[in-house]
């Protein structure tokens, strides 16, 4: 277990001695998009009942956080050992398959539990935020962080340059999280949107999420929770697949 | 008998339609200073990449200490320590902090006695807080050494561990492996220095093509395929000598195969009508046993 545990504390060490770049700046685009929505549009949309368009922003955006952050910590770290070389330093030692992608999406989860904690304290300074049901929140934040960690494995694996990492961040990973009712509810779109909507299970984690904090959401927590958990089991793995043939590792 | 650090039976590993590994069998006991020598692409770092469980061999079996490395990946790891041929560090740790790290990797915890011993024998004490980023080429190669011992391997391989180093590490790094083989390490070492190896190996592999073309003790080796060699500088040119290679500016070679022929030479040189200004005569070395098997394997 020292093995994991220390690879473990790598990762987490790795970002935390760059967190001016790793969470400061997240929390800051975040507070950002914040200021500049709730300006916009507090006045004029209103999603859930009683519940003003800032509140209703935050959660998502907390969110958001969580996962583009744990995606982006595990597959920053990979993709730059295995340019650089470095990861020879961890695939040397007596460390399991399973330790590896255990220390790494743990590393990504807490990163990505990190920011999102950051921007949910940020936003108390502009609106009060309710706690309707913590459990949910913990739940969802969890799970979709260890998914987006998992994919950020495969991405980082995957991947022989950082273009190819970075069309997988702007391409699928950000639209994904973009269009997934982050700034809206998705009964405010057409129909057909609604639908494709439901094929995103990006959507998912943030209305399960969402769930935590105002106790209302677009579908029931229990079915979030069901096809996050599911999409989280499919990824692991396929993860825990990849590693376990040594893909793109071990020649 | 003392028992096998490394045991190879039938590696092959295909990369496309290239043999990087053609079926290699090998076996080095617990305690030898071992070289593995062979031109770029000979297979050498596939070799020692396939006993690191850095690449997987499509065939054969591969033993550290006695424990496989797919099968008891756990126990052969922790045997082996390797500094890899590519100058790799990570940018985000100091000295100290990459030591500890790796110590953690390989299970132990509290081992700043060891990495002090070690620090201090690669000539890194004052080094320890400096950040790897900030450290020369020659410091960063000292690192991965002292990485490769953290966790005290009994075996350690070390591929081309001197490519571009200076002389003075170079030699204060023999010093320390050969202290290390004196405690009873088994070393396996890749160069390209052939006069490291000659001086160094107590046995000698040579590659070429992913197969083993010459196995055998240094002084075998040096024996059954070296020559000495004769070389004199003649006042004025004679007609060519049957032996004899032209070396320019006066200078002839010849190869002989002991001391008591160089007397049978300088006749010949005489008899041909050659005065002799200069004479230098050549030990074996390596190197002309290197370039003897790898034209005729």
């Amino acid at each position: 277990m020292t093995g994991f545990r220390t690879l473990l504390y790598k990762e987490i060490l790795r970002f935390w001695k760059v967190s001016f770049q790793t969470v400061g700046a997240p929390v800051l685009t975040s507070v950002l998009y914040l200021m500049i929505f709730s300006h916009v549009l507090d006045k004029h949309v209103q999603v859930f009942d009683g519940v003003p368009y800032t509140s209703f922003l935050v959660p998502g955006l907390v969110m958001m956080s969580i996962l583009q952050n744990a995606f982006a910590n595990s597959s920053s770290s990979l993709i730059q050992s295995k340019i650089t070389g470095n990861l020879v330093f961890v695939l040397l030692p007596p460390i399991s398959y399973r330790e590896f992608y255990a220390a790494y999406v743990l590393a990504s989860m807490f990163r990505g539990a990190f920011v999102g904690l950051g921007v949910a304290l940020a936003s108390l300074i502009f609106v009060t935020l309710p706690l309707a049901a913590p459990g949910w929140i913990l739940a969802f934040a969890l799970v979709g962080g260890g998914i987006l960690g998992s994919l950020g494995v495969v991405a980082g694996i995957w991947a022989e340059k950082f273009d190819q990492l970075a069309g997988f961040q702007n391409f699928l990973i950000m639209p994904l999280t973009m269009l997934s009712g982050v700034f809206y509810s998705i009964h405010s779109l057409p129909d057909v949107w609604q639908t494709v909507s439901h094929f995103n299970p990006f959507f998912y984690m943030i209305d399960g999420f969402r769930y935590g904090f105002f106790g209302q959401s677009d579908v029931s927590p229990w079915r979030s929770l069901g096809i996050v958990v599911v999409c989280f089991a499919f990824v692991a793995g396929l993860t825990l697949n990849l590693l376990s043939r040594g893909y793109k590792l071990r020649g | 008998m003392t028992a096998a650090a490394i045991r190879i039976c039938g590696a092959t590993k295909r990369y496309g339609d290239l043999r990087a590994l053609d079926g290699v069998d090998l076996e080095i006991a617990e305690g030898e200073f071992f070289g593995l020598l062979g031109p770029n692409g000979a297979g050498k770092t596939t070799l020692i990449s396939a006993l690191a469980g850095l690449v997987r061999a499509d065939a054969g079996t591969l033993e550290v200490m006695g424990h496989d490395v797919v099968r008891d990946y756990r126990k052969a790891r922790q045997q082996l320590g390797v500094v890899p041929q590519e100058l790799v560090f990570d940018p985000f740790f100091t000295v100290r902090e990459a030591l500890r790290i790796q110590s953690g990797y390989f299970g132990i915890r509290n081992n700043d006695d060891w990495i002090d011993e070690i620090l201090a024998n690669l000539d890194l004490t004052a080094k320890a807080g400096a950040n790897m980023r900030s450290l020369s080429g020659g410091m960063k190669r000292r690192v991965l050494v002292a990485q490769a011992l953290v966790h005290r391997p009994p075996v350690i391989v070390l591929d081309e561990p001197t490519a571009g180093v200076d002389v003075e590490l170079r030699q204060g790094l023999w010093q320390f492996i050969r202290k290390l083989n004196g405690a009873g390490h088994t070393i396996v070492l890749t160069t390209h220095y052939l006069e490291e190896a000659e001086t160094l190996c107590g046995r000698i592999a040579m590659l070429k093509a992913g197969r083993i073309v010459a196995l055998d003790t240094t002084a075998n080796l040096l024996a059954r395929f070296a020559t000495h060699s004769l070389k004199l500088r003649l006042a004025q040119p004679v007609p060519a000598l049957p032996g004899s290679v032209s070396l320019g500016q006066g200078w002839l070679e010849f190869a002989i195969d002991r001391y008591d022929e160089v007397e049978g030479r300088l006749r010949q040189v005489r008899e041909a009508g050659g005065e002799v200004m200069e004479m230098k005569l050549g030990e074996p070395d390596l190197e002309k046993v290197f370039v003897g098997v790898m034209q005729s394997a």
